[in-house]
């Protein structure tokens, strides 16, 4: 044990936690697998809250010219709805797999940055806090998730919600960067011998390409949202009409962030599906090369398509010409994978188990939100659609059908692995069910209400309109939802508390996850596997099974290093949150919390990452 | 998975039959058409839907299709011969996509052009000015400016120009055009055309605040004859009424006390030259007021003039007037009704 290697200014010794327990042992971790569920579980609580601000949503809409939410408190609601859903539920859900299973997938002991790990964790949680606490401290975001310039400036939108609503974006952005710097090192250093680029599991391929996408992508929105803080703060003109700013500028900034991001948050679910269907399947994924180049275009194309979000700001004709075809062209990638996926399943002997029942789910669903982004790609027809409840409905079929049916393909398909247990198949079954239908009957009748008129983000709807009747169908349909949702919950309660141990592979596997104990032990593999083939764990074991003889292992557990644990990554997070507050109420909080950061900074840098004399 | 088919069947089925109740023809289907632009954008949509429909009744069959052949029998642990892929099939299904989209990308380049080229000589043109919450129309070169009810002349073309001062708005006729944003600082246009007589619904289409939900309007679509008696009827200035509780409304309406002459502009009257909010020198004559949100009858107007917050939460109206902030200026009873019956007259 050791202090810290220079002297703090009030002289207090801060020790090195060596092997803490209980709370402190998940305040000061820096293992990718506690963090992986440190990042599951809360984005899940924030996945309940967003669902929460979606029903309330729905019952405001149950029936024509009702009263029950205020206008401006509806205003909010689908704010925070769309923000929370996208960048603390489905983001870092995606974020516990890259944690918890990346590592194990390519034979790894931990991330190349456990500590920069750790800080990615705490920094999200900062941002959630911020953007959450908005609800308590007089007023949520009321401009939209997408928030248009100019209804977000000072002028128009004087109260605080649309400042927490920057500094959580920014301080979520600072999260996603640092985790995704980390995770391509990762995925680029420590594969394990033989784990070449083309062997690796898909689902580590779409992780590397959305790590890729998110670095390009966040910061073109932390200018966006720096630009529109020092207007805010500072009264400076980028977004400020009086002083002849033009506000489209916030739309393409905000879009050539926004659609990367799309496929920030399909990516992953698509490397989920891609994972669970060769596994329940009994067959490799059809056209490996394929998937990993269509998903390589698509994230290419993610960059040329952003003005379809805005074919009705008057581009004029040529623009929307370009962006329409651009457009039009994702859906050939996209059509591929759907297609590998139904090679991958075709012959094969499919055990239809809960995570196969979600993945295949994904992919009904996410063919009709392709679809129906085909249609709106007709800019000349989408002038209709935009703005309406069909591309409502359209986006709930890509993130709520895709990611988040991917995501729980991921969540029933890793439970065994990461909790050692097994969860209910009848409960998961039953959930997938009602969310599958509950989806549709929600979703669907979406796409014809849109065509009748009806637009988005309205508190409220006449009763001639002829729209009652389908959104107090959707709406209940949507309990439903819930309803699916509390089975889930339910399910991993249980299952995790008291679930029937599930043995290292329940599934018989084929990706290296499968090849250690679970839960997995702190240094996941004893012996660094060498990888001979894709999916080489399941030619292993196929060939194994004929001369059925178990290596032995040659590395003893006490020789295996670990980093250690360390308080700064928490530290460093709360100094950023401490900012970020201050740049909302007073900026001598901001000179204080940047204060805090700097000091636990060096103090990280200084911090070795092995205590020496600790073994 | 047939048990589950047939459970489904009687849902669906009831489905189709309430979408068909529901009608293709709400106020503002898209699918019911009366101009150029909306059934060029129909037309369009009907081309993607029919073929989108194909392709996901194809790949949904092939899904439950599977689902059926090759699900695990119990116990069954045949390793199905390993297949990493098919080169031939994958390039096909790549290059088919391509050439389909390569195909009925003619038909949407042609509509875009159609859609987003103004005419030439369009017969009106119409400035419209995007407010919280309501639309402003004007006129140009002649000369008259009125809101929230949109008068054009059946099958003429018509050139909208689109101003804002404030936040975004868009502009969305559904029977007869697809929207157009409207940006603070960037003019926009559109061009539309109605072709059959009668009264259309409008809505705002770009979220522009707490009440964006009650940013709507009508169109109407006058006969030639009509269009040019309605515009010469605008332009005429409006009298001071001789009905003496008119007369009442009027005094008030004028008086600096109640400043609604300070927002509204009263053509004829020196006194109310006030540009915040609409021109109501013909208020009378509109069907509808508060931006298409009710009908112009003596109930829902004094409810209006009442306390406009509760009809249109954050309008400026109820956010600035006198009026409606300083306890002190409220309007009695008899005031609004006499408001009410003024405004009325104003035909
Ligand atoms: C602060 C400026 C302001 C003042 C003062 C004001 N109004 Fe208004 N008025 C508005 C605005 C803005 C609107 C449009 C509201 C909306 O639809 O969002 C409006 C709308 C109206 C309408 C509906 C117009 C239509 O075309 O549907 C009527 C009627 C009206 N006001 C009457 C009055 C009367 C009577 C007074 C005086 C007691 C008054 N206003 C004072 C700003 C003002
Ligand atoms: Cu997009
Ligand atoms: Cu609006």
């Amino acid at each position: 044990m050791t202090t810290i290697p220079f002297k703090l200014p009030l002289n207090i010794k801060l020790y090195r936690p060596v092997s803490p327990t209980g709370v402190w042992g998940w305040l000061t971790t820096v293992d990718h697998k506690k963090i992986g569920v440190l990042y599951g579980v809360t984005a899940f609580i924030m996945f309940l809250t967003g669902g929460i601000e979606a029903m309330l949503i729905r019952t405001q809409l149950i029936a024509p010219e009702l009263k029950i939410i205020a206008p401006e408190v509806y205003n909010q609601l689908f704010t925070m709805h769309a923000t929370t859903m996208i960048f603390l539920a489905i983001m870092p859900l995606s974020a516990a797999f890259f944690n918890f299973i990346i590592p194990l997938q390519i034979g790894a002991r931990d991330v190349a940055f456990p500590r920069l790990n750790a800080f990615s964790y705490w920094a999200f949680l900062a941002g959630a806090l911020i953007m959450k606490s908005s609800w308590f401290l007089g007023g949520s975001p009321n401009a939209g998730w997408f928030g248009y310039a100019p209804i977000t400036t000072a002028t128009f939108n004087p109260g605080n919600g649309i400042d927490f609503w920057i500094i959580g974006l920014q301080v979520l952005g600072v999260a996603s960067l640092a985790a995704s710097f980390n995770f391509i090192v990762t995925i680029i250093n420590l594969r394990a011998p033989g784990m070449t680029m083309m062997r690796l599991p898909l689902f580590t391929w779409m992780t590397f390409i959305t790590a890729i996408l998110l670095i390009l992508a966040f910061p073109v929105i932390t200018v966006a949202l720096i630009e529109l803080m020092l207007d805010r703060t500072f009264d400076f003109n980028f977004f400020n009409t009086k002083a002849g700013a033009n506000p489209i500028l916030w739309q393409h900034l905000f879009w050539i962030f926004g659609h990367p991001e799309v496929y920030i948050l399909i990516l992953p679910a698509m490397g989920i599906v891609s994972e669970v269907l060769p596994t329940f399947s009994r067959k490799p994924i059809f056209g490996y090369p394929a998937m990993v180049l269509a998903a390589s275009f698509i994230a290419f194309m993610g960059w040329l398509v952003w003005s379809h979000h805005m074919f009705t700001t008057g581009l004029g004709p040529i623009a929307n010409s370009v962006f329409t075809l651009t457009t039009m062209l994702i859906a050939i990638p996209t059509g591929v994978k759907m297609f590998n996926w139904l090679g991958t399943m075709w012959g094969g002997d499919i055990d239809f188990k809960t995570p196969t029942l979600f993945a295949v789910g994904f992919m009904s669903m996410f063919l009709i939100g392709g679809i129906s982004g085909v249609m709106h790609s007709f800019s000349a027809s989408d002038y209709q659609q935009q703005d309406t409840y069909f591309i409502v409905a359209h986006i709930h079929y890509v993130l709520f059908g895709g990611s988040i049916f991917g995501i729980f393909a991921g969540i029933y398909y890793w439970f065994p692995k990461i909790t050692g247990r097994m969860y209910d198949e009848k409960l998961g079954k039953l959930n997938f069910w009602i969310m599958f239908i509950g989806q549709n009957l929600t979703f669907f009748p979406m796409h014809w209400v849109g065509m009748q008129g009806m637009p988005r983000r309205i508190f409220t709807y006449d009763s001639g309109m002829g729209w009652a009747f389908w959104n107090g169908f959707e709406t209940i349909a949507a309990y439903a939802i819930a309803f699916g949702v509390l089975i889930f919950v339910i399910n991993m309660i249980k299952s995790w508390t008291g679930g029937k141990k599930a043995g290292d592979d329940p599934w018989d596997g084929r990706t290296l996850e499968w090849s250690i104990p679970s839960p997995p032990p702190v240094y996941n593999f004893r012996d660094i596997p060498i990888v001979k083939s894709l999916d080489d764990f399941w030619h292993t074991k196929q060939k194994s099974s004929n001369s059925n003889t178990k290596v032995k292992s040659k590395t003893k557990v006490s020789d295996i290093h670990l980093p250690q644990p360390s308080y700064w990554p928490l530290l460093v997070a709360v100094g950023l949150t401490i900012a970020g507050f201050g740049i909302i109420y007073n900026l001598v909080f901001t000179g204080i919390g940047i204060g805090i950061m700097l000091i636990t900074v060096c103090a990280w840098s200084f911090e070795p990452v092995n205590e020496p004399d600790s073994h | 998975m047939f048990d589950t088919i047939k459970k489904f069947l009687p849902i669906l089925l009831s489905l189709l039959f309430v979408i068909a109740c529901g009608g293709f023809d709400g106020p503002q289907s898209t699918f019911d058409t009366h101009g150029p632009v909306a059934k060029e954008q129909a037309d369009l949509f009907y081309l993607i839907l029919w073929a989108g429909m194909v392709v996901l009744v194809a790949v949904e069959l092939a899904i439950i299709y599977i689902y059926i052949k090759f699900r695990r029998k119990k116990n069954s642990t045949r390793i199905p011969s390993q297949t990493h892929g098919n080169t031939k099939l994958e390039i096909m299904w790549t290059i088919l996509p391509a050439i389909f989209l390569a195909i009925v990308s003619v038909p949407v380049l042609s509509a875009i052009w159609t859609i987003g080229t103004p005419p030439k000589n369009p017969d009106v043109v119409v400035n419209v000015h995007g407010h919280q919450y309501w639309f402003e129309f004007e006129y140009q070169d002649l000369d008259v400016v009125t809101a929230n009810e949109l008068h054009i002349p059946v099958g003429k073309k018509i050139l909208i120009n689109l101003y804002s001062n404030n936040v975004l708005h868009s502009f969305w006729i559904p029977k007869i055009a697809g929207k157009t944003d409207i940006i603070p600082n960037q003019g926009n246009y559109m061009w539309i055309q109605g072709d059959d007589v009668g009264m259309y619904y409008g809505q705002c289409a770009e979220f522009c605040g707490e009440s964006h939900a009650l940013m709507r309007f009508r169109v109407v679509v006058d006969t030639d004859e009509d269009f040019r008696a309605w515009i010469s009827h605008q332009k005429s200035e409006a009298f001071v009424p001789n009905d003496p509780l008119e007369k009442s409304g009027y005094d008030i309406f004028m008086s600096s006390k109640a400043g609604c002459g300070g927002c509204h502009m009263i053509n004829g009257s020196k006194k109310a030259k006030g540009k915040i909010g609409p021109n109501l020198t013909h208020f009378g004559s509109r069907q509808h007021m508060a931006a298409g949100i009710l009908e112009n009858n003596q109930v829902n107007l004094r409810n209006w003039i009442r306390n406009p917050d509760m009809i249109k939460p954050g309008n400026i109206m109820s956010g600035q007037a006198a009026v409606y902030m300083d306890p002190n200026k409220s309007l009695t009873e008899s005031e609004v009704i006499a408001l009410a019956s003024y405004l009325q007259s104003l035909k």
